[in-house]
């Protein structure tokens, strides 16, 4: 184990130490951009196919955005899970917390208000039963 | 890259751990703290995306999002963002050689790109007000201008501030502060694209399919 010296700024490439072994930074944001393409065109494909289960469309592109999102912040930012990005990460991780908060809790509770205002006024007790 | 070519050329025994080391580079807490706005951008997004994603279906018996939308367009705007990110990262490696020619070179290429998604989305937006599709006819148009125009005029501060880096480094040549505002701005250019990877599958792409 290597012992962290120094933190690294996001967006800078590992110190030359830890990448002996490494491919050249060219490299990186070449193969970057490939799987970014690659992602891109799956989800386009996926979004205007017949071919696939409709119900499954919608899960199956969060799932390609969030793997190209992972592409970029690891390909063009270079975020890694080295100890010398453990601040980097730490920040990120606590911003996907917060997004998640927001997006998922809001969706979240518009629709169960959504549906109450849907339901039938006649038994608003057993409305409050089903929750 | 400053911080560890500085690195490389001493011996590693000398150098003290992180703990004992003092404080970081200038470099790494200006990078540390624009990661940090960066976040607080994406949690103001991520606002905006759950409003859309609440008033998707509130269209008052106006347009919808399958009726408005034109893939092709999209696809062009996408693939001018990844490969406008693309050139910033190999501007970003230019920057760290030091070499003028590729760095104004790969800096053309990002503002041009920029400049062509910037340019397509205020048409599709022109031919969508031309419809009627303004911002006051439903919910969800208001929702899709805000959270749509609020990464265009992202992208059009990027493409200021781009043009503003250049002439500072023409004027003051590969000096510190010039290097961390273009750190600084290849993060900012890169986050928008994440932005954008978002609002395509989003608004664009779930909206249209079947």
């Amino acid at each position: 184990m290597t012992e962290a010296r120094y933190d690294r700024a996001p967006g800078d490439r590992p110190s030359r130490e830890m990448q002996a072994a490494a491919p050249s930074p060219v490299l990186v944001y070449t193969t970057g951009l490939f799987l970014a393409v690659l992602l891109t065109a799956i989800s386009f494909w996926a979004a205007n196919t017949s071919l696939l289960w409709p119900g499954g469309v919608a899960l199956g592109l969060a799932v390609l955005a969030i793997a190209q999102m992972g592409v970029h912040l690891v390909f063009f930012l270079h975020i890694t899970t080295g100890p010398e990005s453990t601040n980097n990460v730490l920040a990120l991780a606590f911003g996907v917390l917060i997004v998640f908060v927001v997006v998922v809790g809001s969706m979240w509770i518009i629709a169960d208000l959504n549906q109450n205002m849907l339901m039938p006024s006649a038994e608003p007790m057993n409305l409050q039963m089903q929750h | 890259m400053n911080i560890s070519v500085a690195i490389d050329g001493v011996p590693q025994e000398a150098l003290p751990s992180a703990s004992e080391a003092g404080p970081a580079s200038k470099r790494i807490v200006v990078a540390y703290g624009f990661w940090i706005f960066l976040l607080s951008d994406f949690v103001m997004f991520a606002a905006l995306f759950a409003s859309y994603a609440v008033l998707v279906h509130a269209t008052a018996g106006g347009p919808t999002g399958a009726q408005l939308f034109n893939q092709v367009t999209v696809a062009i705007e996408t693939a001018c963002l990844l490969v406008s990110s693309y050139t910033c990262g190999l501007m970003s490696l230019a920057i760290n050689s030091r070499r003028y020619l590729r760095t104004y070179l790969a800096a053309l290429i990002t503002f041009v790109l920029g400049a062509a998604f910037v340019t397509l989305e205020l048409r599709e937006f022109a031919s969508m007000i031309a419809i009627g599709a303004t911002p006051e006819r439903s919910a969800f148009l208001s929702a899709f201008f805000t959270l749509v125009g609020c990464h265009g005029l992202h992208v059009t501060l990027g493409l200021i501030w781009l043009v503003v880096m250049m002439v500072q480094l023409a004027v003051m040549g590969f000096d510190a502060t010039v290097q961390r505002r273009l750190l600084c701005f290849s993060l900012f250019w890169h986050a928008l694209d994440i932005v954008w990877v978002a609002l395509f599958t989003v608004v664009y792409l779930m909206g249209v399919s079947p």
